[in-house]
């Protein structure tokens, strides 16, 4: 898929991300519109989010401020709120809105199928 | 004569052609108006030249007093140096003295004030503000003959006067100074030399200190501090002249002894510099008289602006007012916004004076038989408040010492707030300890949020960096965010940072952060236009649609009590304690407290619950201070069996709602009982459980006045009172915030009771702000108007308000019955799924 004159940005990274095989999380719907859920993948704690708009997201699922579980925030199309103290993280980006460490954001997709994929170590950033 | 660029009406090689604007006045006014008209976008229309009669750039004449007292230099208090003029393409003639305006060859004339040279400028639109200078008693020997102040003699209007008192004040030989004036200036003067050594004596001709802004008897304690400071203080003396010969040795006073000194400070008061607009035919009365475009009255073309002006019969001599006229004058002669009026200013003035903090606005004493004085005077600690009051609203106030609540009093009294019906706190702050002390005296590493651990310093520190609204520094640092009872604190201490930039962030009156509207107005929106879900009043009435994650706790919570059974129930709007009907705790474990009416249980209940505690290894069973049983560390999972075992509905510990009724034994057992306590509470419990409001709703039956049940300090608390009696208070509190409730009525039986209660409760969910809880709501809308609403009926809405309460409380389910149909896939999957939970130890 990449052109033969493009430079690859990071020798180390960049393949790896090409050939990682994805973890396949189960069928989208258990995720519910508007709503977070939590998994375990290969011993991390990761939560998928499934906005309004449809778009799917994933997060590393602990607040790094007090440890509170991610999947059982409140959401809009940009930002997800920590349930213990509402502390923001940006979806797509990991990145907080009220001053705390960034998480980890997870590339993340559905497949033909319906089925989430997750790319445990394709990280958007983190 | 030097012909200086009278630029003619031409095109500019790359712009429009532009207009010459002409600025007679280069001081705060003038430097502040054509700062308002650059940001108006003014450099595209206007050319712009600038006189100033002295030689500098711009500067803040109100810190000369700082420059004095040693906190600020010279170089500190420049608002625009010279660069400033060259970078905003302003021709600048500084030390140039405007003499003449030519209005009929529009064309203004100038005289350098130390080479004599005469310069010219013609223009289009002209803005005159030259301010005011230093009011000089005539008394014997102040001048020399050429007219120049005797030596030792000073003004304290400019940077130079400032200079000289300065340089006079350091020379070994000067020991004694006299300030001839007790204003605000003169006693910044006075304590600005004793820095040098100087011992100090305020001559006043005023009956009083300050007595522009202060009545006698906040003055007296004023002097009291003034006096403490080692400053002399000599009242209702006048000032016959000036002793010595060539040099200062003293001054003069009528019909008492003379004061030894080496120097004069005069500190007079001010008056208008309006010789200028006389000699050039504009109507002069005790200024320049403006119209409400700041406009003078004799010529469109010419404005006029700051201490320089009379704008309705007022001069003003403060600087808030002056910078309002600015943004006027800008917006008019850029034509930014034609219906821009100046309509005066309600001026409030908060200062240091000597060291001590003096705040004073309006009237200084009451005026008509109907005003109300609330006063508080402790002399030796010099605290003196005094407040008047007109139809409910602040119309004055002086403010002396404790300067604790004068954001709140200059707000009042600048908006015309309602007042609370308890005056005292206006006064002070009643049972919040950490407000007491004023946002200037705390520490700066004072703790100001003990939920999320913000000092001062840090707040200070994002006042610095730009955030500049009171919601914008809650936002960065996350200070008030926790149980909210530090708001106020940290509300005045952005204030007291932010001075003059502090903005208010309209926000502060919408419903939710995400929707542009105040209640009122998004609940007629949503019920015009038929909302009943949050999604669709985000598509509706959101800027862009777009949802907000912050506002749909409370969304979902105005709709539920709006629509009850059409409300359409988006999962995703609720909060994680809503979703799993459990209150999550710091392990991400959930506390489930079953319904306990009134607190009564039985044995057969309290084995069901001692069975289901030991069958799902409940870490923690705890009483509550509702008088209920908490299971604590219930892992999400677990939660629909845990209730399937109890068999109970939920006690709603978790939710913004109705929570529970706390009891006493009541006439049943106890021998002081009075009324049946716990059959009323159980009754309130079983009519209104699981109701949504804006807050937490808690409440208390007691069955006599000794009050058990802590009655006086819930949302609603009922106490029994001999003869059959109940009496309903409503808006205490007992927790981050102490109120004692207020007394709404007082029935003779339990129905009345409970149906006051329900209509009470009603009006608080329609009218409160979104966790405004009824501790805040009860005195913003007053107890008065309660009454009226809800015993009287005086709006006649009681019976509407009553049939509302009974749909919701007929729309009721309990919601531990989706213990068997879950409603969203996964409901009550953990958040954490690797984690061992409970994390707490099991006891």
């Amino acid at each position: 898929m990449s052109a033969p004159d493009t430079a690859a940005p990071d020798a180390q990274e960049g393949p790896l991300a090409v050939h990682e095989a994805p973890h396949r999380l189960g069928p989208l719907e258990q995720i519910p519109v508007g709503e977070g859920r939590a998994f375990g993948v290969d011993g991390q704690q990761i939560a998928v989010f499934r906005v309004r708009s449809g778009s799917v997201y994933a997060l590393s699922a602990v607040c790094p401020h007090r440890g509170g579980p991610l999947a059982d925030g409140q959401l809009d199309e940009r930002q997800v709120l920590c349930p213990l103290h509402l502390n923001g993280f940006e979806l797509a980006t990991g990145c907080s809105t009220t001053g705390e460490s960034p998480l980890t954001a997870y590339r993340v997709e559905v497949d033909g199928t319906g089925d989430v994929l997750l790319y445990l170590h394709g990280a958007v950033r983190g | 004569m030097t012909a200086l660029q009278d630029r003619p009406l031409t095109a500019t090689e790359d712009g429009p052609v532009r207009s010459r604007l002409v600025v007679i006045g280069n001081g705060m006014a003038g430097a502040r108006t054509v700062e308002e008209i650059l940001a108006r976008g003014g450099a595209e229309q206007f050319s712009v030249t600038m006189f100033g009669d002295e030689p500098y750039g711009n500067y803040n004449r109100i810190m000369l007093s700082h420059v004095l007292s040693g906190e600020e230099t010279d170089e500190d208090i420049y608002l625009n140096t010279l660069d400033w003029y060259a970078d905003n393409d302003i021709s600048l003639h500084a030390g140039h003295r405007v003499v003449r305006v030519d209005r009929f060859a529009k064309i203004v004339t100038a005289v350098h004030t130390a080479t004599g040279d005469v310069a010219e400028a013609g223009y289009d639109k002209l803005i005159i503000a030259t301010g005011s200078s230093s009011f000089m008693p005539r008394m014997d020997g102040l001048t020399r003959p050429d007219g120049s102040l005797t030596d030792g003699v000073f003004a304290f209007r400019t940077i130079d006067d400032t200079r000289g008192m300065i340089a006079y004040a350091e020379h070994d030989h000067h020991h004694r100074a006299v300030v001839i004036g007790g204003g605000l200036l003169g006693l910044e003067a006075a304590r600005g030399l004793q820095r040098f050594g100087l011992s100090v004596d305020v001559v006043h001709a005023g009956a009083h200190l300050m007595n522009a802004q202060l009545g006698a008897a906040g003055a007296d304690i004023l002097r009291a501090g003034v006096e403490r400071l080692g400053i002399g203080v000599h009242l209702s003396a006048r000032t016959t002249g000036i002793l010595g010969d060539g040099r200062v040795t003293g001054v003069a006073l009528q019909d008492r002894e003379a004061l030894p000194c080496d120097m004069v400070v005069i500190a007079a008061g001010i008056r208008p510099n309006v010789e200028l607009a006389v000699t050039s035919g504009f109507t002069v009365e005790r200024a320049i008289v403006v119209d409400d475009f700041m406009r003078t009255v004799d010529d469109p073309d010419v404005y006029a602006v700051g201490e320089c002006v009379q704008h309705r019969g007022q001069v003003y001599g403060l600087v808030a007012p002056l910078w309002e006229q600015a943004g006027v004058l800008a917006d008019q002669i850029t034509g930014a916004d034609v219906t821009a009026a100046y309509h005066g200013s309600r001026t409030a003035t908060k200062l240091k004076v000597a060291g001590m903090e003096v705040a004073a606005m309006g009237l200084q004493e009451p005026e008509r038989d109907t005003d109300e004085q609330v006063l508080f005077a402790e002399p030796k600690r010099g605290v003196y408040k005094s407040l008047i009051i007109r139809d409910d609203k602040l119309v004055g106030a002086t403010v002396l010492g404790d300067t604790s609540k004068v954001a709140f009093l200059m707000q009042a009294f600048d908006q015309g707030l309602p007042l609370p019906q308890e005056r005292l706190s206006m006064l002070f702050e009643l049972g919040a300890p950490s407000a007491e002390v004023g946002a200037a005296e705390l520490d700066p590493q004072a703790q100001v949020c003990n939920c999320n651990g913000v000092s001062k310093a840090q707040l200070c520190s994002a006042v610095e960096s730009g955030c500049t609204s009171v919601q914008g520094v809650m936002d960065r640092t996350r200070a008030g965010k926790g149980c909210g009872s530090c708001k106020l604190m940290v509300k005045q201490i952005v204030e007291w940072a932010a001075g003059d930039r502090v903005q208010e962030d309209p926000s502060v009156h919408w419903y939710v952060p995400g929707i542009p509207m105040d209640k009122p107005a998004l609940m007629r929106a949503i019920r015009e236009q038929g909302l009943r879900s949050v999604s669709a009043v985000f598509a509706a009435l959101a800027p862009d649609g777009q949802e907000d994650a912050r506002s749909k706790m409370g969304l979902g919570s105005l709709l539920k009590m709006m629509w009850n059974d059409e409300y359409v129930d988006e999962r995703d709007a609720r909060f994680i304690n809503d979703r799993v009907h459990a209150n999550i705790q710091r392990d991400g474990t959930f506390s489930v407290v079953p319904q306990m009416k009134g607190g009564v249980t039985s044995p057969a209940q309290l084995r069901r619950i001692a069975d289901v505690a030991e069958k799902w290894q409940v870490p923690m069973v705890k009483l509550t201070g509702g008088q209920r049983i908490d299971l604590l560390g219930v892992r999400k999972e677990d939660l629909p069996a845990v209730w399937a075992d109890l068999e109970m509905p939920s006690g709603y510990a978790y939710g913004k709602s109705f929570r529970t009724v706390k009891t006493c034994v009541g006439q049943e057992f106890c021998r002081f009982g009075v009324g049946d306590s716990t059959n009323l509470g159980i009754a309130l419990e079983s009519r209104f459980q699981g109701l949504e409001s804006p807050a937490k709703i808690k409440m208390a039956v007691s069955g006599c006045p000794r009050n058990c049940a802590e009655s006086y300090v819930k949302d609603v608390g009922i106490v029994a009172i001999d003869g059959g009696r109940w009496e309903i208070y409503v808006g205490g509190a007992a927790g981050a915030h102490i109120r004692k409730g207020d007394l709404l009525a007082t029935v003779d039986d339990p129905e009345t009771a409970e149906r006051l209660t329900g209509r009470f409760m009603q009006y608080y969910r329609e009218h409160a702000k979104w966790l405004e809880r009824t501790y805040a709501f009860v005195p913003r809308v007053g107890l008065d108007h309660l009454k009226a609403v809800i015993v009287e009926d005086s709006l006649g809405i009681g019976a509407d308000l009553d049939t509302r309460m009974q749909s919701s409380i007929d729309a009721y389910r309990d919601p531990w019955h989706e213990a068997h149909r879950p409603a969203t896939p996964g409901q009550f999957r953990t958040g954490l799924p690797l984690q061992v939970l409970p994390q707490v130890p099991i006891r």
